[in-house]
């Protein structure tokens, strides 16, 4: 297993966030969506395994994007 | 002048929400100095511009893609096979790699990997190119030669003294690791022969013998076929570029800069990075190639197909075995490939097809739910 430090740190890999159950509440209230709407990111994937989140936790990511410098997006542990 | 940063922030607050975080950052950045009421100004201006480019919902944007990468690709194909004769690097390029990576194969063609190293190491070129041949895959039969002795049912193998020393491998360890490998301990070892008697009755089974002890790897790391060393762009020293890759092994060496190592093969960087790391990879790597063509295609548009290939967690090809296979009209599946496989499994299960996207709605001759189409008028009361 590689340690979480490599992964993380990887300039491919953008900064992944585990939002509170406040957060993510209020995140889906705002957009009008439902939980299960979001784009996913499996149990298995490195990175959550690396930060340790859960199924059904809400991750936000942060990426550099070329054409907006910062965007956000939000996928859901599935 | 402490107040006033203080009142830009709270100015600014109330775009935050509305507008991406770089666009407010450049907004504070360059009105620095300026009073609140001609920031306001700015700001306001600048939301209304945001708001008037952003696209409208219903826009068909994967047509505009669709589009955006098939025209100019038409001019690549052409060019591509155009070059088939030059004697270079046969790195796929073009069209193919294109295919390539829209198509998620398992090895790219010309595996490759970049592996730049900790700073005070990549200065060095003699470090750097004793790391290189640290790495390169190295099978036995280039130390040895190996002798079948069929008489007495013996293997010897004959270790070149002169290339194990300038991989830096003991005769020991050589031994040692072979005897590891093979799961059996050496009969002899005189000078640089080592003696393996396996015990085997029948010739077959010994010949397999020999085949195993052919496929040891006494250094490197798997599947790293060659390790050459190349300036840095920048030109703070020596990177490594290799043939064959091995992402997972590469990042747990000591002495490399993990972070910037990459590889070309996009399903190893998911399953060693993650999807975002995929998603990304897929950017580069088709932006890479339309570069290299000379072709200017909006990263936009790029960026559409690898969202699309990722949203489900798990980078998905586009084509029969992804996307477009796994679309939940069957007319819309007809519509692109095996049409009478779907058809008919469809009708054997009573499948039912909501007509909700646009290939289904075009097929049944009804407006498609795309720009005006997507509104849908309800009565009130």
């Amino acid at each position: 297993m590689l340690d979480s430090k490599v992964i993380v740190n990887h300039i491919l890999v953008p900064k992944h966030e585990i939002m509170s159950k406040k957060e993510s509440k209020a995140f889906l209230e705002s957009n009008g969506l439902k939980k299960d709407q979001l784009p996913r990111i499996l149990r298995e994937d490195p990175v959550v395994k690396a930060i340790k989140a859960k199924k059904g936790d809400i991750i936000k990511i942060t990426r550099n994007s070329p054409t907006a410098g910062k965007a956000v997006y939000y996928r859901m542990v599935y | 002048m402490k107040v006033m940063i203080t009142t830009n922030a709270t100015l600014f607050k109330k775009y935050r929400d509305k507008l991406p975080e770089s666009i407010v950052e450049e907004l504070e950045e360059k009105t620095k100095g300026m009073n609140a009421k001609d920031i306001k100004r700015i700001a306001e201006q600048v939301l209304a511009e945001y708001i008037a480019n952003q696209i409208q919902p219903g826009e068909a944007v994967g047509t505009i893609a669709a589009q955006s990468i098939g025209e100019p690709g038409t001019q690549m194909t052409m060019r591509t096979f155009h070059y088939a004769g030059v004697a270079e690097l046969a790195v796929p390029q073009g069209l193919p790699r294109l295919i390539e990576i829209v198509d998620l194969r398992r090895k790219p063609s010309m595996p490759i990997m970049e592996i730049h190293l900790e700073p005070e190491l990549r200065a060095d070129k003699e470090r750097v190119i004793e790391f290189a041949e640290k790495i390169e895959d190295v099978s036995l039969t280039e130390f040895a030669t190996i002798e079948e002795n069929f008489e007495d049912k013996e293997i010897n193998v004959i270790l070149k003294e002169d290339v194990l020393v300038e991989h830096g491998i003991k005769l020991e360890d050589a031994v040692r690791k072979l005897e590891k490998e093979v799961r059996r301990k050496a009969k002899k070892v005189e000078g640089n022969t080592i003696i393996f008697k396996p015990g085997f009755a029948t010739l077959s089974s010994l010949r397999r013998f020999t085949e195993r002890i052919l496929e040891t790897r006494l250094c490197g790391i798997k599947d790293i076929k060659k390790a050459v060393v190349l300036q840095e762009p920048d030109g703070s020293g020596w990177f490594i570029k290799t043939d064959g890759t091995n992402l997972k092994d590469i990042l747990k060496l000591d002495g490399i800069d993990a972070s910037r190592v990459i590889s070309n093969d996009i399903r190893e960087i998911y399953e060693t990075l993650g999807v975002e790391a995929a998603r990304n990879a897929i950017i580069k790597e088709a932006k890479e190639v339309l570069d290299t063509q000379g072709l200017k295609v909006n990263p936009r548009h790029v960026m559409l197909v690898a969202d699309v290939m990722c949203y489900k967690g798990e980078p998905e090809p586009i084509g029969r075995q992804g996307i477009s296979g796994s679309k939940s009209s069957v007319l819309a599946r007809a519509a692109f490939e095996e049409t009478v496989k779907h058809l008919h499994t469809a009708s054997i299960r009573g499948h039912e097809d909501k007509l909700k996207g646009v290939t289904e709605n075009i097929i049944v001759g009804q407006p498609v739910p795309v720009g005006t189409g997507r509104v849908k008028l309800g009565m009130k009361g």
